[in-house]
């Protein structure tokens, strides 16, 4: 059912100290969950990384939620922010790659999945769902993609993104390590699927000692044409 | 399905898979919601554009949670004697994060029409997608190509029926056709403007006055090349929310090409360069 929720009054005013009278309490549709996804794409793999750590305000609801979602044999959907809304796009998704497999007689390609969860998103422009969504997966050619999406469908095909709490944090390292920025004089070697994994736990490590929200384990899911194997890895529990 | 759709058949024939219920206010069909025919949710009973203010506007937003919406741009279009010039930006950026310097702003609808976005990207994506869908249709239905102003009236249209809840699109739509280059500007409250140059986003007030100082109707393409990367290398420089790379079309009879795209780095050391 579609919450109806009070337009909120008076917004960017100061938290006042001192206690005036009953405080009204309205009803959020959305809470902030926290977790950080990552997903880089090689010539010939892919990987989606997540933490599993659930949290909500100062209190940790879960060591052992993960973020990343297997969607078929090639493409793996990363989904953070607000888990009731990651839970819910979830099974919409995997509804929907249902009735494509029934109607067409074939899985959905990553980039297919890519532009539906576009028109899911925007289906919901005036509630959005709030969830920063990362999907990595091999194209039609067996080549790695990454597509990430902002809260309402907008998308882009890339080769390495950062999403959720510490996704600032991320970026611009792997801007740096996979994209080669900021730099000059360097030899642009392709990224190995070894050296992508080694680097997606230094970075991981990284995000869990100066991200609150980001921590406990590290659920790394690699995608090649054998399909999705996965790999966990601990990190602070603090 | 895409066939039927075109012939028009739904409307005689009954439709037994994924039978669209209407939406309504007590059953909510999440599964094959806008799976057939494209559909938007609304909240009931508040105003959709102040439901999402506190959430998108406010610094902190409420109780830590902050929708950041991609946002913000520079692109341009003039027409000359040889077609019609069309430069973007790349950056986009939610709230004061730089989501992406690599973004796509100009979408190709087809070999002889191209759509710029500024604004929010998902709104621009979305509605252009639409139009690119429409304009599909249209030829296949007329068996001859959709004209400049058609496709720019079904673009404004569309939007115009979500005028007031929050969408915030400024397009141009140019392109070639029976009656030679057409250059319209369409933006979220219905407006559609034929004109010889528009400039939209965030930059567009620098992006103006570059293209204003140098820009003649026999412009040769070298020289329309250069003034409209000019143009936005200098949006780029002054304006924060708009960077990345400077990506430039040029529409001619024959359909359009992509002439270049270079990052605005490497234009600032060239341009550096040549002062001396």
């Amino acid at each position: 059912m579609m919450m109806s929720a009070q337009a909120y009054g008076d917004k960017g005013k100061m938290k006042e100290y001192h206690y005036t009278g009953p405080v009204e309490h309205k009803f959020s549709p959305y809470a902030f969950n926290g977790g950080t996804v990552l997903a880089v794409a090689g010539e010939d793999f892919a990987l989606v990384a997540s933490d599993t750590r659930l949290s909500e305000g100062y209190s940790i609801h879960s060591r052992d939620s993960p973020k990343c979602y297997k969607l078929t044999d090639t493409t793996v959907i990363g989904c953070s922010g607000f888990h009731g809304d990651c839970l819910t796009l979830t099974k919409i998704i995997e509804a929907r790659l249902k009735m494509y497999k029934h109607s067409n007689n074939k899985n959905m390609t990553s980039g297919a999945i890519a532009a539906m969860l576009s028109t899911i998103l925007y289906g919901r422009r005036f509630f959005p769902y709030y969830v920063y969504n990362i999907i990595g997966g091999l194209d039609e050619e067996g080549r790695g993609a990454v597509y990430s999406f902002d809260p309402v469908g907008s998308y882009q095909r890339d080769t390495y993104k950062a999403g959720g709490s510490a996704s600032a944090m991320l970026q611009p390292l792997l801007d740096n390590q996979i994209g080669f920025k900021n730099m000059e004089n360097v030899e642009q070697v392709p990224l190995s699927l070894e050296k992508a994994v080694q680097l997606v736990k230094d970075v991981f490590i990284s995000a869990a000692e100066r991200d609150v929200y980001t921590g406990d384990a590290l659920k790394i899911c690699i995608i090649t044409k054998e399909g999705v194997r996965e790999e966990i890895v601990p990190l602070r529990k603090d | 399905m895409a066939l039927l759709d075109v012939c028009g058949i739904s409307d005689w024939v009954k439709e037994d898979t994924f039978s669209s219920q209407k939406a309504s206010v007590d059953r909510v069909n999440h599964f094959n919601f806008a799976a057939l025919e494209p559909e938007l949710a609304v909240p009931i009973g508040v105003d959709p554009a102040e439901f999402l203010k506190p959430f998108t506007d406010c610094e902190d937003g409420v109780e830590g949670v902050t929708i950041k919406l991609k946002h913000g741009t520079t692109t341009l279009a003039f027409k000359f004697q040889h077609g019609v010039m069309v430069a973007v930006d790349s950056r986009a950026s939610a709230g004061s994060y730089v989501d992406t310097q690599l973004f796509k702003k100009v979408i190709e609808i087809n070999p002889y029409l191209l759509g710029t976005m500024s604004g929010s990207a998902a709104d621009c994506v979305y509605w252009e997608r639409l139009l690119a869908k429409e304009c599909r249709i249209y030829k296949l239905r007329n068996k001859e190509r959709i004209s400049v102003s058609a496709a720019s009236k079904l673009l404004a249209n569309m939007v115009a029926n979500y005028r007031g809840m929050g969408l915030s699109m400024g397009t141009m739509i140019c392109g070639w056709d029976k009656k030679g280059p057409g250059l319209y500007y369409v933006d979220d409250n219905g407006l559609r403007l034929s004109g010889n140059m528009f400039s939209t986003g965030s930059g567009n007030s620098y992006a103006y006055g570059v293209m204003d100082s140098g820009y003649r109707y026999d412009l040769t393409v070298p020289e329309a090349y250069d003034l409209a990367q000019r143009a936005i290398f200098h949006a780029t420089h002054r304006d924060a929310y708009s960077g990345g790379t400077v990506n430039m079309y040029h529409m001619q009879e024959t359909g359009w090409i992509k002439v270049s795209q270079e990052d605005v780095g490497e234009l600032y050391h060239r341009f550096a360069a040549e002062k001396k």
